[in-house]
Order: C-alpha cells, then sequence, then structure tokens
C-alpha cells in the first residue's frame, strides 16, 4: 500500500500545504464563495446585457409616465437611481435570499454543512461577491439611464454618500444573509416569495418615488428596509432639491442604518446557527422536496 | 369527406381537447397548491395592486390627486390589463422551463400522445384565471378608491368582451412564439420573458401614450398588436379615454379591431412556424430533455 493510499501525508507535500483552519479558513471561505459572483458570472457577458438591460427597461417605461404626466425633470434622477438600486434588491432577493434554496435543489447545500468552513464565511462570500458584482451593473445603470434623460447630479457631501451607500449595504446585505437561512425552510414557497417581494418593495421602499409621499407610520415601516433609507439619503444628497424631498436627515438615516447592520448581521448569525442545529438534527433539511 | 378522415379528425380534436383539458388542470394545480388558499389569494393580488399603486402615488405626487384628468384611466386601465400580457404570454412559455429544468418531465410529455403545442397552451389558462382576478381587483380598487370612472352603462360590452378574447388569443400565440426560442435557449430563459413583457410594456403605451417615446421608437408601438389591444379595451370601458390622445383619434373603434384582429392572425401564422422550426431544431440537437442547471 502507498503512503497516498493508506492516508500518511510525504513530508514534502505536506511542507506546500498549510492546514486551515480558524480565520485563515473563513476568508478563504470568503474569498472562493465570492470569486465565481465576481469573476464567474463576468464570464458569461449575454448576464450583464440581461442584468442591465431589463431594469433599465423598467426605468425608462416610468421616466415617460413622469414626462407624460409633466413631472419636474429631477423626479427622472429619482427613477434612474431608484431603478438602478432595484438591482441590489434583486440580487439580495434572488442570489441571496434564496441562494441556499437553490443550492439545496442542485444538491450543494449537504456539501456547504458538510465542509469544514463556517455557513457564515459562505453568507459573507456570497455577499461580498454579490455587491460588488451589482455594484457594477448598478453603475452602468446609473451611467446610461443618465445620459439617455440628461439626470444631472450635485453631489452636497461625498463622504455622507459613501457612508449611506457602505452602511445601507452592509444591512441590506445582512438581511439577505439573515433571510437566506429563513428561505431554507421553506419549500416552493420560496420561488414565489421572492416573486411577491418585488414590486410592493419597490412601492413601500420609494423605489421610484419620494418615500415621504407616503404617510410618516408607512415610511417608518417601511425603514426596516436598508434599501428605503438608503435611497431617501442618497437621493437628498445628490440632487439639489433631494433635502426637500427626504424623509428623515441624511444624519438620523446614517445613525438608522447602522443599527440595522448590527441587527441583521447579528441576526444572521444567529438564525444559521439554527439552520445548522436543524440540519444535524433532524437531518431532512438538505432534501429536495418539490 | 370520407370516413377515415373524420375519424382522424375527430380523433385530433379529441386529442387536442384533451391535450388543453389537462394542462390547464396541471397549470392549476402547479400554480396554486403550493399555499393555502387563503395566501394563494394574497399572493394574486398583492403584487398587481402593488404595481398600480406605485403608478397611482407617482401620478398623485405629481398632479396632487387629479384623477379626473383622462392620461389617469388612460395610465391606471393600460396597467390594469398589462397584466395579462405578463401572465398569459409569460406563462405559456415559462411551462417549458417549469417541465424540463424544475420537473424534468418536458421529456416524458413530448413523447406521450398529447399535442405539444397545445399543451403548452393550456399550461397559460391557470394565470389566466389569476390574472383575470387581479385585473378585476384592481379595477374595482381604482373604482371605488381613487375616482376611476367607468359608467357601466356607457361601457361597449360587445367591444370588451370580443377584444379580451382576441387579445387573450394573441396574447396565447405570442407565448408559444416564446416557447419555442426557450425549447433552444439554455442560458437566457430566465430573461428573455421578462425582456420581451419589460419591451412590451414600454414600447406598447401601457402606461403612457405613445406620443412620450421619441419619434423614432413610436413605430415598435404601431407594429405590436398588444398597443391597438389595450386601446381598445380602455375605449371599451372608458370611451372618453380615446378622445384626449392623439394616437389613434383617427381610428373608429371598427378599425382599431380590425387591426388587432389582422395582427393577430399574422402573429399567429408567426408563431406556428416559429414553435415548428425551434421544436424541430431542438429535437434535431437534443434539447428536449436538456438540464442546464441554470
Amino acid at each position: 500500500m502507498s503512503r497516498a493510499q493508506s492516508g500518511v501525508r510525504s513530508p514534502i507535500v505536506y511542507r506546500h500545504f498549510r492546514k486551515n483552519s480558524g480565520m485563515r479558513l473563513f476568508f478563504q471561505t470568503i474569498i472562493a464563495r465570492a470569486y465565481p459572483r465576481l469573476i464567474g458570472q463576468q464570464r458569461e457577458k449575454s448576464w450583464m446585457f440581461f442584468d442591465v438591460f431589463l431594469p433599465l427597461l423598467g426605468v425608462a417605461a416610468y421616466v415617460f409616465v413622469y414626462r407624460a404626466i409633466g413631472a419636474p425633470e429631477e423626479y427622472v434622477g429619482f427613477v434612474v437611481i431608484g431603478g438602478a438600486m432595484t438591482a441590489f434588491w434583486m440580487n439580495v432577493l434572488w442570489s441571496m435570499s434564496s441562494q441556499l434554496y437553490w443550492e439545496k435543489e442542485q444538491g450543494n447545500l449537504a456539501l456547504y454543512i458538510m465542509a469544514p468552513n463556517s455557513m457564515m464565511a459562505i453568507l459573507l462570500g456570497m455577499a461580498l461577491g454579490g455587491l460588488v458584482a451589482t455594484a457594477l451593473r448598478a453603475l452602468v445603470i446609473i451611467v446610461i439611464g443618465s445620459w439617455l434623460f440628461g439626470v444631472e447630479y450635485e453631489v452636497s457631501n461625498y463622504l455622507q454618500l459613501f457612508v449611506v451607500f457602505l452602511l445601507a449595504m452592509i444591512a441590506l446585505y445582512g438581511m439577505g444573509m439573515m433571510s437566506a437561512s429563513m428561505f431554507l425552510l421553506l419549500s416552493r414557497e420560496a420561488w414565489h416569495i421572492s416573486n411577491l417581494a418585488q414590486e410592493p418593495i419597490y412601492l413601500l421602499s420609494g423605489f421610484f418615488f419620494p418615500i415621504k409621499n407616503l404617510t410618516f407610520w408607512v415610511a417608518l415601516s417601511a425603514s426596516l428596509i436598508p434599501l428605503t433609507l438608503g435611497l431617501d439619503a442618497m437621493r437628498q444628497l445628490v440632487f439639489p432639491s433631494g433635502e426637500s424631498l427626504g424623509f428623515l436627515s441624511v444624519e438620523v438615516e446614517i445613525a438608522i442604518l447602522i443599527v440595522l447592520s448590527v441587527i441583521f448581521l447579528i441576526g444572521a448569525r444567529y438564525l444559521l446557527a439554527y439552520m445548522e442545529k436543524l440540519a444535524i438534527q433532524e437531518g431532512r433539511l438538505t432534501e429536495s422536496r418539490r | 369527406m370520407t370516413s377515415v378522415d373524420h375519424g382522424t379528425s375527430t380523433t385530433k380534436i379529441r386529442n387536442w381537447t384533451r391535450s388543453f383539458r389537462l394542462a390547464a388542470w396541471l397549470g392549476w394545480q402547479i400554480e396554486s397548491n403550493w399555499a393555502d388558499p387563503f395566501l394563494f389569494a394574497i399572493y394574486s393580488l398583492v403584487k398587481p395592486i402593488s404595481g398600480a399603486a406605485i403608478l397611482v402615488i407617482m401620478y398623485s405626487v405629481i398632479t396632487g390627486g387629479d384623477f379626473e384628468s383622462p392620461i389617469f384611466p388612460y395610465i391606471y386601465l393600460g396597467n390594469a390589463f398589462y397584466i395579462y400580457v405578463g401572465a398569459v404570454m409569460t406563462g405559456i412559455s415559462w411551462a417549458v422551463i417549469d417541465d424540463r429544468e424544475h420537473y424534468k418531465t418536458l421529456k416524458y410529455i413530448y413523447v406521450a400522445p398529447i399535442h405539444f403545442q397545445t399543451y403548452l397552451l393550456g399550461r397559460g389558462v391557470a394565470r389566466f384565471i389569476v390574472a383575470s382576478i387581479s385585473v378585476f381587483v384592481v379595477i374595482l380598487f381604482g373604482v371605488l378608491f381613487l375616482d376611476l370612472y367607468i359608467d357601466p352603462a356607457a361601457a361597449n360590452w360587445p367591444l370588451f368582451i370580443a377584444s379580451l378574447l382576441v387579445g387573450v388569443i394573441m396574447l396565447a400565440l405570442l407565448g408559444l412564439i416564446l416557447a419555442g426560442l426557450m425549447l433552444l435557449l439554455v442560458h437566457h430563459m430566465f430573461g428573455l420573458g421578462e425582456a420581451v413583457a419589460g419591451a412590451l410594456y414600454l414600447f406598447c403605451g401601457a402606461i403612457f401614450p405613445l406620443e412620450v417615446l421619441p419619434p423614432f421608437l413610436r413605430w415598435v408601438g404601431y407594429l405590436l398588436p398588444v398597443t391597438y389591444w389595450l386601446e381598445l379595451m380602455r375605449r371599451s370601458l372608458v370611451g372618453s379615454v380615446a378622445e384626449a390622445f392623439p394616437t389613434f383619434e383617427n381610428l373608429t373603434d371598427t378599425q382599431l379591431f380590425g387591426i388587432l384582429l389582422g395582427l393577430t392572425v399574422v402573429y399567429g401564422i408567426l408563431a406556428f412556424v416559429v414553435f415548428r422550426i425551434c421544436e424541430k431544431k431542438a429535437r434535431d440537437r437534443g434539447l428536449i430533455d436538456v438540464v442546464t442547471n441554470y
């Protein structure tokens, strides 16, 4: 029996491969899971087309509605920004929340759970890769939409804009990580719930109009979805009339986004632990139930 | 006609009817049995009402709630009836993906003694029923809460029913074209239906008059049967909408209906030709039972 067959590693080979564990394994897992989203996804160029083209169709339709009813031009800008942010919502919905469900359907989930890496790291990798890849698409939507419809921006505070975007994304993807575990407990409902959570969220989060136009309590409730306040704050910071149409002041919105980020990330960790416990106890969580 | 011919025709019709009926039943089971009826009803209504509410809020923010302007019924009714486009057209084409990729049963259905095109058309029935309820609720919501004025006595019901019937057939035929293309697609099947529905939403003047589009894009709308169908649906319920916008002011209801009918025949022929070509290619390339995992 050779050394390899007997399970004894050659000292020469062993020198080159350090045992992966702890933080090293954690970060390697993040990078490994982010890789297919960042690099792999770019290989299929046609996906980029659909990811940009579909939101642009919606943006164009809403822009023409505003033009048909004689809206001020800044509303066109509101729609372009809102349309670009739909890319993030769609990514969180279909590639974060539903992702573990898809993995279960395709038989990968069992491998994820058996592997010696952290599920939290896998979710973080998905979030990181999805965030960067979607940011590229959102940027393209903003550039093309702004060019097509002649949108002009006047950024009042770049630092605040960067902080708002970052916090909104951390909270949003934290929410996606949290809901990934919840979606795993669903079966066919997962697809339907993701499908359902599009238009109602576009409505409640004010993707195509200022959220201030909903009543205070509705807008406040909708603020649980990080994009609501993120969008509102970004519009306040990039359009001259944005501040007058804002729901809360940018500072307050930043503070709420910080709180949401912490809650969602902790919630994600807690729910993931619960889901792993269920997987071990019941032994049927990875079953594909059609 | 010989007795053999008669027998063959009867068998064919019986086969088509059976394929359609069973596909409709199967479609309904797939669409509705994932949840209890209450949850299913909420699911079926929340999405279209939210879509309409987005437009209503956009409209009321700008106009200060002037729901009596003719542009409001134009937008509201166009959006409401557009629910059929997404449901019927993409519903039929989605059956290919559902059966091939999700349930992995397309190969069995394909070799079963049924009429395949009729089966796919039947799969759209469930979504048509759900869409009809959604359209009714959205319009009722508009009438009850948004000053959408529809006078049942003044509405042209024969035109409404005839347009609805022809329109649904036309949408089913468009769905068959998409279904044919889906048989050949592996990478873009999820995007195709949405892209076509999104493009139609933009170009057929569903939620804004075609005059708002740049002139070089308007001709796209004039080539689409959905444009004429939506105009007829609006006119049949609220006649005054037609007078407020110049798009089709020179065309009578009969002329519009004639154009819709003509375009439906053209798209119908196109649908069967495209489907047959795609089906043959899919069979030759071994794509009928392919599972792409995309």
